[in-house]
Order: structure tokens, then C-alpha cells, then sequence
């Protein structure tokens, strides 16, 4: 595993709607593996490998650069700041987490804490503020409408990998790999590395449009049953790629799920059936562009997802490499 | 000046609230007529007005503004001749006891009563929309239903007026967007070719706009609203006021519905620091505009909403100052015009890398 391409990756600025830094990254990675690249209208930048059949068809692979984040809507006297979310923020899961804003050139870390309540009951954004160390509003740096993500470096744990943006860092560096690994396709393959899906899979939807595609797949997290008292699940961490049956926003079609089930047993990977009762990814979108795609999406299992620390597991992440090269070595 | 407030006065006082906005077409377009080019009303009622640029630019930017306003619906009648009714858009129900509204094509006046709570334990709850009716004076259920059949749009009775360096009135949201559009589409071409887009059922899901940014497919897109202010005295909290009065035009940096290119929003600060224009961010994260739908259709389209600061929007009477309907204008026609030289070419400054398709 290039374990310092998905920490660059996960490590790398880049919220729903500034995604300027981890697109730069992402070109440079791609370009010397794609015929053509290009950055659409609203940021997503779209790699192309193209077939080497007569008549190709259209394939999307689509990871999201995006990761979730806040951004500053006020500035107290005090100089502490209110926040709210970029995408999917829960309260819970940030109190005492460090939070960095990019202001211009400047990087700014901050505290984010709780409010205290009594009696105490389940905190809202509205409950949170972030301490960046002023000591009023004139001293503090940060102002309305600046952004930020967490902190949460890559650490590695024998075979987990833990970090914060494994949601969906770590499905751009599958594509990563794929496009380096790639010989040849029969199909003209569009690795789309999309932005905003966190606040309503935006750029899913405006570049599969413009690229007017036969078949979508993306490449995103899923959650695990695994966990103590988790939400029965029948996914876990260790156990392969997860292919998508169905999940809050789309029910795969079956000529993509059974191709990349198919895919998996060529390969001899192991693979699981997914059910994801809450959230969903950038095929929803796709599959409803101008007359509809025939869309599925190849999970990695992940736990903690939306944390500062996501895990997943090495071995999940290889064979969803294997798993999406063999499925483009088939017309699809 | 003059004729942005004759033209507000006029917008405020036309009955329309979604899924019923004729009454603020027919306002609009003698307003129109000899400055456009092209009209066309599409198959939701949007009215799309073309005006020609000079021809200097090839870009197309469209400018949106909503023409409904939030209003109840009548949905059944009671049998003492008062109208059950129900909100169409986002209504506080605890607004609305005692008010005054306009029924119906022919704004027959009628009353917000209360369906008999008041007496027992009612009181002191604020009562919900379904616990009230409207009263037009009718004896009994006989007539009524012909009179005011179920489907019959309602609007809250309030009249403009201007008050020194302020305006009251009704559905300054969006009228004050409609208005500085209509200013901004009377005056000199652009160097451009610009689309006036008077959208429809924007507070029921942006609808409207979804519509007109399909079929229009412009470069940009920039949203004219009337957003709320919430500046007034809050006793010790340290909130946000979303957008203050006399502060200038409020800008969105993101809200519930999209986020503005950051590139698209340096280039309007720009401008309105160069030019000397008030402007203020919008406390990010409220709200949501036509921009939510202009920005995602088709292939994606950069969008920004500039908003004149509003307070008690959604409600019978909101509040203006006639300085921020000027700095929305000022800052509309400015940064509009400078994208002709400007252009912040979406997310690519550098241009295309080894382009694919042409667009």
C-alpha cells in the first residue's frame, strides 16, 4: 500500500466547496496516468483513460474529495467562535476535538468545546464553540465565513488504518491506484475525484451530466456492524470490499452489483453484501442524470465514520483495487 | 432612486404567493417591455426576460429573482362560513391569530379568527395554523365554497409604505429582489447578454429556478433576495444577526442550499471594496435561495445570492432600509458587469488542463 499517498490524501485541506488543495494534489497524481484531465464547471476534476475498444462505452468511477468541515457564522465579544457544519457535522463526536482554519495563507488551530448545560442533555452545533486562543473579537483571527476541518492524523495499527477524511480520501486513493495499475479498458474509464457530496452530492451530479455516462460506480465508505451494541449490520471491518445492495438514497442496479460480485470472484477476493440503513453516496445522484444510469457503488468498510477517526483495514482497500480493475476489464 | 421604491410599492402590493403569482407578471411586464429585448413565461410561470448585450463578452450571466411570497391556501370550509386554511411556505403559525388578508382573484378582505380555544386551557399556547380559520363575513357555509373554493390563494392585507430612510411592507421577499432586477434590466445594456429570470415556487423548493436554470444554461447565475435580518435587542446573548440593518447588501457565503465559489465570492468583495459599496457576510449556514437550484443544473453552474437585509420576513410586515436596496443594486449591476473582464473562470484560474469535450 503507497501509505504516504493516502496519508498526503486524508492529510490534505479540503471541505465541502474549498477543495482547491486536495484537487491540486489529486491532478498531480493523476496526470501522468490519464489521457486527458480536466476541472468542471463546479471543481471536479475528471481523469480519462480512454478504451481500447471500437465503439466504448462510458464508464464513471467517482470518489469524493470533499470532507466534511466547519465554517465560522460568528465571532463573539469573548473572541470565541460559532460554527456550523460543511456536510454531516454530529456534535458529539468533536467535542475536545482540534479543529484547523485556513485563513488565506495562515493556518489557525483551535479547541472545539461544549457549552455547559444543566441538566445535561444531547448537544446541538449551537451548544460548540471553538477557542483559537483570543481574547476578543478584535484579536482573533478567524472571522465569519472562514473554513475548517479536524485533526486526525494516519496512524497505522497492524492491519487498520486510522485517520481522520478516510470519508472518501481513502476511495480517491483507490482510484489513485486503479488509473496507475490500468493497462488497458475496453471502456473509456472518467475517474471523477467530485466535490461538495457531503452537503447533497453536488458534484456527482453536474459532472456525470456533462460526461453523459452508460454505467457509474462509486467508490466511498460504509459502516460496519461490528462495533459493540452497533446497529445490526452485516458488514465488517477485515472481511472485503463491500459490494452495495442498497442504501438511503439508492437501490444498485443489479447489472452493477452482480459485475462487481462477478469481478470478486475472479479475483478470489473476499467481498460483502451491504445494506446501509443511514446516509448515501455520490451514485444516487449519478443514477438519476438526464435519463437515468445504471449506477452501484464498491464500499471499503469503515468504522467511526464522520469521527476524527475512521478506520479501516489495508486489506479491504487492496482487493477493492483488484475488484474495480477486473470489473473494467469487461465491456460493460 | 425614486424608481426602485415606485417599483418595490408596486411588487409589494401585487398579490402572489406560490403556484399563484400572476398578479406580479402583469406588474412586471410593462415594466419591461421597452428595455428587453425577448419575454416568454415557461410551463411553471416563470417569467424569462433576454436583454442583448453589446456584444463585447460571449459569457450569458442570468439574474434571479423570486416572484412568490409565503401566503395560505384555502383547503375546506367550516360550517359557520369561515375558511380552513393552510400555509403555503414557511409561516410561524403564532403569527397569525387576528390578522388581516386578501382572498382570493378578487382580494375580498377577511380576518384570522380563532376556532373556539380561546376560552379553556388554549390561552396561553399559541395556537396552530389547523385550531384557526378566515372570516370573510360570510352568514354560512351556503356560497362560500363558490366564492372561495378550495385552491384559493390568501395573502397577508398590508399596504407599502415608506418611513424616512426606511420601507414597510409586505413580501419583501422577494419584491425588493424583483424590483432591483427590474432596475437593473431597464438600464444600459451589458457587455454581455443578460437573462432576467423572475422564477416561481421559490419558498416552496426552489422550484421555479430549477426550471429556468435548465433551460437558460447560463455562465453564472446571480440570486437577488430579500434575507433575514434579526439585528433586534436580545437582552445578553451574543448571537449572530444573520444580516444587520444600514450594514450594506448581505452576501452569502454558503447556506442550507449551495456554496459560493469561493472565486466567484473574492471577485464581488473585490468589487464592492473598490467601489465603495456596504456589504456584510451573511451568517453562513441559514436559509436557502434560488442559488440552491441554479447551481446544480446541468453540468453546474457558479452561483451567488446578494441579499437586502429584511427583518420579520415571512411574516405580514417586513421591514428595509432603502440604503441596502441601493448597496444590493449598486453591488448587482457593479460585479455583474465586471465579470465581462473578470470572469473568475469557475474552479479553473489555470484554464483547462489538456481539455476533453468542448463545452
Amino acid at each position: 500500500m503507497d501509505l504516504k499517498l493516502l496519508d498526503t490524501l486524508t492529510q490534505t485541506f479540503g471541505p465541502s466547496g474549498y477543495e482547491d488543495a486536495i484537487r491540486d494534489v489529486l491532478l498531480e497524481a493523476v496526470e501522468p496516468h490519464a489521457d486527458e484531465v480536466r476541472v468542471d464547471t463546479l471543481g471536479s476534476l475528471i481523469a480519462l483513460r480512454k478504451g481500447a475498444g471500437e465503439v466504448p462505452k462510458k464508464v464513471i468511477l467517482a470518489a469524493h474529495m470533499d470532507e466534511i468541515g466547519v465554517i465560522a457564522t460568528h465571532v463573539e465579544e469573548s473572541g470565541f467562535v460559532r460554527f456550523t457544519s460543511l456536510g454531516g457535522v454530529r456534535a458529539l463526536s468533536h467535542v475536545g476535538q482540534r479543529v484547523v482554519f485556513h485563513i488565506g495563507s495562515d493556518v489557525c488551530t483551535g479547541v472545539i468545546y461544549l457549552e455547559r448545560m444543566d441538566p445535561p442533555k444531547l448537544p446541538g452545533l449551537r451548544n460548540l464553540y471553538v477557542d483559537v486562543g483570543a481574547t476578543s473579537r478584535d484579536d482573533c483571527p478567524v472571522h465569519v465565513g472562514d473554513t475548517g476541518v479536524f485533526v486526525g492524523p494516519l496512524a497505522q495499527q497492524g492491519t487498520r488504518l486510522v485517520s481522520k477524511a478516510m470519508d472518501d480520501r481513502v476511495g480517491c486513493y483507490i482510484l489513485v491506484e486503479i488509473l496507475r495499475r490500468l493497462e488497458s479498458s475496453p471502456n473509456d474509464v472518467y475517474f471523477a475525484f467530485t466535490t461538495q457530496e457531503e452537503v447533497g452530492l453536488v458534484g456527482a451530479r453536474t459532472s456525470a451530466f456533462r460526461i453523459d455516462p452508460d454505467l457509474a460506480v462509486s467508490i466511498d465508505v460504509t459502516a460496519t456492524g461490528d462495533m459493540p451494541k452497533s446497529l445490526p449490520m452485516d458488514v465488517s471491518l477485515g472481511k472485503g470490499p463491500a459490494v452495495k445492495v442498497k442504501d438511503s438514497g439508492m437501490i444498485a442496479h443489479p447489472l452493477v452489483r452482480d459485475g462487481l460480485v462477478a469481478a470478486a470472484e475472479e479475483v478470489g477476493s473476499p467481498y460483502q453484501m451491504e445494506i446501509l440503513v443511514g446516509g448515501t453516496t455520490d451514485a444516487a445522484a449519478m443514477q438519476l442524470t438526464r435519463s437515468g444510469v445504471p449506477s452501484g457503488c464498491l464500499s471499503v468498510p469503515c468504522r467511526y465514520v464522520h469521527s476524527t477517526a475512521e478506520m479501516v483495514d489495508a486489506a479491504d482497500v487492496e482487493h477493492a483495487v483488484d475488484v474495480l480493475l477486473a470489473f473494467l476489464s469487461k465491456p460493460v | 432612486m425614486s424608481d426602485l421604491i415606485n417599483h418595490l410599492e408596486a411588487l409589494s402590493n401585487a398579490p402572489g404567493i406560490s403556484g399563484a403569482e400572476i398578479e406580479v407578471r402583469k406588474t412586471l411586464r410593462p415594466l419591461l417591455t421597452d428595455h428587453v429585448d425577448a419575454m416568454r413565461v415557461d410551463a411553471m410561470g416563470n417569467l424569462i426576460a433576454h436583454k442583448a448585450g453589446t456584444g463585447a463578452s460571449p459569457l450569458r450571466v442570468m439574474i434571479t429573482a423570486h416572484m412568490d411570497e409565503v401566503g395560505l391556501m384555502v383547503i375546506g370550509h367550516n360550517s359557520d362560513g369561515t375558511l380552513k386554511v393552510h400555509s403555503v411556505g414557511g409561516i410561524s403559525d403564532r403569527l397569525l391569530p387576528g390578522l388581516t388578508v386578501l382572498v382570493g382573484k378578487k382580494s375580498l378582505p377577511g380576518v384570522i379568527g380563532l376556532q373556539a380555544i380561546h376560552r379553556a386551557s388554549g390561552l396561553a399556547r399559541a395556537p396552530r395554523i389547523s385550531q384557526l380559520a378566515v372570516d370573510i363575513g360570510a352568514k354560512s357555509k351556503d356560497g362560500v365554497e363558490g366564492v372561495a373554493p378550495v385552491g384559493t390563494p390568501i395573502v397577508f392585507a398590508t399596504r407599502f409604505r415608506r418611513v424616512g430612510q426606511s420601507c414597510i411592507g409586505k413580501a419583501f421577499d422577494d419584491r425588493a429582489g424583483c424590483a432591483i432586477l427590474t432596475e437593473l434590466l431597464r438600464g444600459d445594456p451589458y457587455p454581455f447578454d443578460v437573462i432576467g429570470a423572475f422564477t416561481v415556487q421559490e419558498e416552496v423548493g426552489l422550484r421555479g429556478a430549477a426550471v429556468a436554470a435548465y433551460a437558460e444554461n447560463p455562465d453564472f447565475g446571480i440570486t437577488l433576495e430579500g434575507t433575514l435580518a434579526d439585528d433586534m435587542p436580545k437582552e445578553d446573548e451574543d448571537v449572530s444577526p444573520t444580516t444587520a440593518l444600514g450594514k450594506g447588501t448581505a452576501i452569502s457565503v454558503m447556506d442550507r442550499s449551495y456554496i459560493t465559489p469561493p472565486r466567484l465570492l473574492r471577485h464581488f468583495v473585490r468589487v464592492a471594496d473598490e467601489a465603495g459599496i456596504a456589504y456584510q457576510f451573511k451568517q453562513p449556514g441559514i436559509g436557502g435561495t434560488d442559488s440552491g437550484a441554479v447551481h446544480r443544473a446541468r453540468a453546474g453552474i457558479p452561483a451567488i445570492t446578494l441579499a437586502v437585509p429584511c427583518r420579520y420576513i415571512h411574516g405580514p410586515a417586513s421591514l428595509l432600509r432603502v440604503s441596502d436596496l441601493a448597496a444590493t443594486r449598486d453591488l448587482a449591476d457593479a460585479g455583474i458587469r465586471r465579470l465581462a473582464t473578470e470572469a473568475p473562470r469557475s474552479a479553473v484560474q489555470r484554464g483547462r488542463i489538456r481539455g476533453l469535450d468542448a463545452r
